[in-house]
């Protein structure tokens, strides 16, 4: 789960990084209050940041300076409710103004390469790091971090030392660096980006825009990260089928598929696309990822079904389920007693490929359901062309 | 011969007791695995009744365990929160293969135990969030069903569990040495270059199937692989063409992160490295199976 940059700020401040006062609102007339507090220690000096999980909104507008509260109002006013990238900006983050010297950048990540840890670190922060990396290597120092010890002091130093810092530098930035280690492994976050990390003109050393992504494994030991989902922003039938339990993600398409286990359900959308392209002229495509695992119940086939029915963009559904712990003749009665539990709402066509633990069996219970919407098809290709062709027709 | 996992393999189950532990160790007996011990401290010196008069001893520890059976092969059913222990106890016993099925293990967890096996440098983990793997008609370690296909000379590395069975079924007719689902997790034990240089060194494997997805750069670091050290025929299979950005499929390492990690680029990685990519599961099951028929 990514977090929005107030929530990167909070999770910081827990922690001891050193941040800014700030306060986010969803109203701009709570700008000027915010404003009034938050800007008390600098001259009412306050900057008006967007809050949406995308790069770039300082280009596009969604950061503004106020010298007082009345401004504060006037740039909420202007940025809530902005468009960037195709994110709706919902709230802004007033933030205390700061006299910055000097910016730098700082991450630690995930290393899936390497399978360890991964610190970045340069002098020149508030930049694009992506693009500072592909043109000027060498001003981004890249060290290993061991997963077991993390970094300690001494770690900070010599990465802040590989970036180029001198010794007054690092003895200044080296405690936020441990800090940020607290969140990134205290937090279970799988990444912890700091951009830009500033000194200010008073040689504080402050986080000014955090970036936080946590490791949803690590939930059950993290009761209060349920509250930091973005609730307002999740697609409603996503949001539906997690409360099911379901691993479902919406996409733009019309043929609704049901599979078991990521591989194979990622495989039959590239099958369905395929399909669309080569016999509907592109008119079908996948329109959901939806993974029911290895239990598929009735309870979980018709949660399942019935997220997909909910679709409206949903013309035909494919059901395809390869029989490895699941036996087929238990899928084939889910599908049934599914069928029979939606009732009158089942009313799009399903194609249904068994293979595997029981298969005959699996077929056999759902030839004598004779269901009308039900087509049975011996392959992962052939089943895939009749939803592709029904969602089409 | 096969890679990993032989007759000779004799196996442990790290958390047979629980529900999932006591069904996927009476399916490995079934078939044909030599399961030789349990571990559970709480019910040491207790032994657990299986199909067909079979006892299997209840160990306090992993080390206990190796010591009283020799197992050389722990199988992992142990809940998420209690993974990264259950694999460093099999570590600092000396295990030589452990096997971590768990799903949803966080990876700060799987970070550390692989470094700390990786400085102990005696035990080569397969996973975490895999399938096991399984060498037909000699042993099985995992939940890989074992009446898809029988024994025969293609190797299978795969990152999805539902993708090998189906890999498996399509090729059944020829058979396989050994099938080894490495799992789907950002971080995992035994990657995909570990299993085709294991695949090129043995002797009773001919050709390799290797299924990929979106996510990481697994795929064009094996395709370089590919390119240095293996001559047998490799066929490929990469799954999330359709995949958007951001998302994550299912799988917590299936995610595409801007252009890196789709499903194009480790296609075009993989044929450049000169293996054959089918466009669907059943067109690289049919690449397979002209290479094996060219092979004689």
């Amino acid at each position: 789960m990514d977090l929005f940059e107030y929530q990167a700020r909070d999770l910081f401040e827990k922690h001891g990084v050193p941040v800014l006062a700030a306060e986010v609102v969803t109203d701009a007339a709570d700008a000027g209050p915010a404003a009034e507090r938050v800007g008390a220690d600098s001259g009412g000096v306050v900057v008006v940041k967007a809050q949406v999980k995308v790069g770039g909104r300082g280009k596009a507008g969604g950061v503004k300076l106020a010298r007082s509260p009345q401004e504060a109002v006037e740039a909420a006013e202007q940025i809530l409710g902005m468009d960037i990238k195709g994110h709706t900006v919902g709230a802004v983050m007033i933030a205390q103004g700061a006299r910055i010297a000097e910016e730098y950048y700082f991450s630690l990540l995930l290393d899936r390469t390497n399978r360890s840890l991964l610190a970045m670190c340069s002098k020149e922060g508030g930049v694009d790091i992506e693009t500072l990396a592909e043109e000027r290597p060498e001003a981004l120092a890249r060290v290993a971090v061991d997963a077991r010890t993390g970094i300690d002091d001494a770690t900070a130093r010599h990465i802040l030392e590989e970036a180029g810092f001198d010794t007054a530098d690092v003895d200044a930035i080296a405690p936020a660096l441990v800090r940020l280690w607290d969140v990134y492994q205290g937090e279970d976050a799988t990444l912890v980006e700091v951009n830009p990390m500033v000194k200010t003109e008073d040689g504080q050393v402050l986080a000014l825009d955090g970036k936080v992504t946590l490791d949803d494994n690590a939930d059950f030991r993290h009761e209060d990260h349920a509250a930091l989902a973005d609730t307002a922003a999740a697609d409603p039938l996503e949001a539906k089928a997690k409360e099911m339990g379901l691993n479902y993600v919406k996409l733009d398409g019309n043929v609704g598929i049901i599979g078991n286990g990521a591989g194979l359900v990622m495989s039959t959308l590239d099958v369905v696309a395929y399909a669309g392209e080569e016999h509907t002229a592109g008119r079908a495509k996948p329109a959901n990822f939806l993974d029911i695992g290895g239990g598929a119940s009735a309870e979980v086939m018709s949660n399942g079904l019935d997220v997909i029915l909910g679709d409206d963009q949903v013309r035909s559904v494919f059901v395809n389920v390869f029989g490895g712990i699941t036996a087929c003749d238990a899928v084939a009665t889910g599908i049934v007693s599914a069928l029979e539990i939606l009732g009158d709402e089942a009313t799009k066509p399903l194609v249904v490929r068994l293979d595997g633990n029981n298969v005959e069996e699996g077929r056999a219970i759902l030839a004598r359901a004779d269901h009308p919407l039900v087509t049975i098809e011996d392959t992962m290709d052939g089943a895939a062309r009749r939803a592709a062709e029904l969602a089409a027709n | 011969m096969a890679i990993f996992l032989t007759h000779d393999s004799s196996v442990i189950v790290q958390g047979m007791t629980g529900s999932e532990g006591m069904k996927h160790t009476q399916r490995m007996l079934r078939s044909g695995t030599q399961v030789v011990g349990g571990v559970n401290p709480r019910k040491a010196g207790q032994t657990v009744d299986f199909e067909d008069g079979v006892q299997v001893p209840v160990f306090g520890s992993v080390a206990e365990a190796m010591e009283a059976t020799g197992a050389d092969v722990s199988v992992l059913f142990v809940p998420p929160a209690f993974t990264k222990a259950a694999v460093v106890e099999a570590v600092d016993a000396g295990m030589p293969l452990a096997v971590v099925i768990t799903e949803g293990v966080p990876v700060q967890d799987t970070a550390e135990f692989f470094a700390y096996a990786q400085a102990k440098g005696t035990t080569r983990i397969i996973g975490p969030n895999c399938p096991g793997l399984i060498s037909p008609e000699q042993s099985n370690a995992g939940i890989i069903p074992a009446d898809i296909t029988g024994p025969g000379r293609i190797g299978l590395v795969s990152k999805s569990g539902t993708l090998t069975y189906q890999m498996m079924y399509e090729l059944r007719e020829i058979g396989f040495s050994t099938a080894v689902g490495i799992g789907g997790d950002p971080i995992i034990g035994t990657t995909h270059i570990d299993c085709l240089q294991a695949f090129q060194d043995d002797p009773d494997t001919d050709a390799i199937v290797m299924i990929g997805e979106i996510g990481g750069d697994a795929e064009e670091r094996a395709a370089d692989y590919i390119k240095e050290h293996v001559t047998k025929p490799v066929v490929g299979y990469v799954a999330g063409f359709t995949a958007p950005e951001g998302k994550t499929m299912g799988h917590a390492g299936a995610i595409v992160s801007g252009s890196s990690g789709t499903a194009a680029a480790k296609k075009e990685a993989l044929e450049a490295a000169g293996v054959k990519v089918g466009k669907t599961p059943s067109e690289t099951a049919e690449l397979m199976r002209e290479i094996v028929a060219g092979l004689g």
